[in-house]
């Protein structure tokens, strides 16, 4: 049978340690190796501090709702839910690494946690809904 | 988070442990800004004790390398813990940081 876990926490930056609690409990109880549960663990951290810093802001206040759902296949799905700002993907420019280049001026480091999202996780999809805000799924699929 | 700061004769060596998440991250930037606001601009990051870096502490680092070499001094990272140097690899900032094994080494280094 599937199970499944929520968290409801403040959208502030304070929360980030509750919420890394959270999750590394659920991938672990899911049966995920270290690696795996830093990667979740590393992957929500980064979607919930752009919550705070963008979706809420500082003119903002709300919550962050998370919903852990393992299936019965073993993967993880991770929905994130804000009621602050639309958030969309697309504007988010790339980080701008050049691995090589010795100008750090041109070097862009924004947009690393989206980055990181995708790199980590399997799925990652983004959703706005003018009733229920924004909705993040993210899945790691159980390795087999 | 916890940072320290040693004041060695022409280098400082900051070493910092925990996490180093959004809400912790502002305060790394602060401490490593202070040094640089007096000039210690030779700094050394011993990362050994790290057991989270997000991108808003990859962030900081960046942005204190670019003070450090604008004062004509420079950044340098010392024992990073295992996951600091998969975050670095994942980034691709591993080699936008000189990497050393060893403190004294990275003391020695300028």
């Amino acid at each position: 049978m599937a199970t499944e876990r929520t968290l409801i926490v403040p959208g502030r930056f304070e929360s980030l340690a509750a919420i890394s609690d959270f999750i590394t409990q659920a991938a672990r109880d899911a049966g995920f190796g270290d690696d795996d549960v830093f990667h979740i663990q590393m992957a929500v951290d980064e979607a919930c501090s752009n919550v705070v810093e963008h979706a809420y802001g500082s003119d903002r206040r709300g919550d962050i709702n998370l919903r852990c759902r393992i299936d019965n296949g073993g993967d993880l799905q991770v929905e994130i839910r804000d009621r602050g700002r639309p958030f969309d993907p697309d504007q988010v420019p790339l980080p701008l690494i050049e691995p090589d280049s010795a100008d750090l001026d041109a070097m862009r480091v924004g947009g690393l946690g989206l980055f990181f999202m995708r790199k980590l996780m399997d799925e990652v999809t983004f959703e706005f809904d003018a009733e229920s805000g924004n909705c993040l799924i993210m899945v790691k699929r159980r390795p087999k | 988070m916890q940072i320290s700061s040693r004041e060695l004769k022409r280098v400082n060596v900051v070493t910092v442990g925990g996490r180093v998440d959004s809400a912790a991250a502002p305060d790394l930037e602060k401490s490593l800004q202070s040094l640089l606001d007096d000039h210690r601009n030779q700094l050394v990051l011993e990362l050994a004790d790290v057991e989270y870096m997000s991108s808003a502490g990859l962030r900081a680092l960046v942005s204190a390398l670019k003070a450090a070499k604008k004062g004509g001094g420079d950044l340098v990272i010392a024992r990073p813990s295992t996951r600091v140097r998969e975050v670095l690899d994942l980034a691709g900032l591993t080699s936008v940081f000189t990497v050393y094994d060893d403190v004294v080494e990275a003391v020695g280094s300028f």
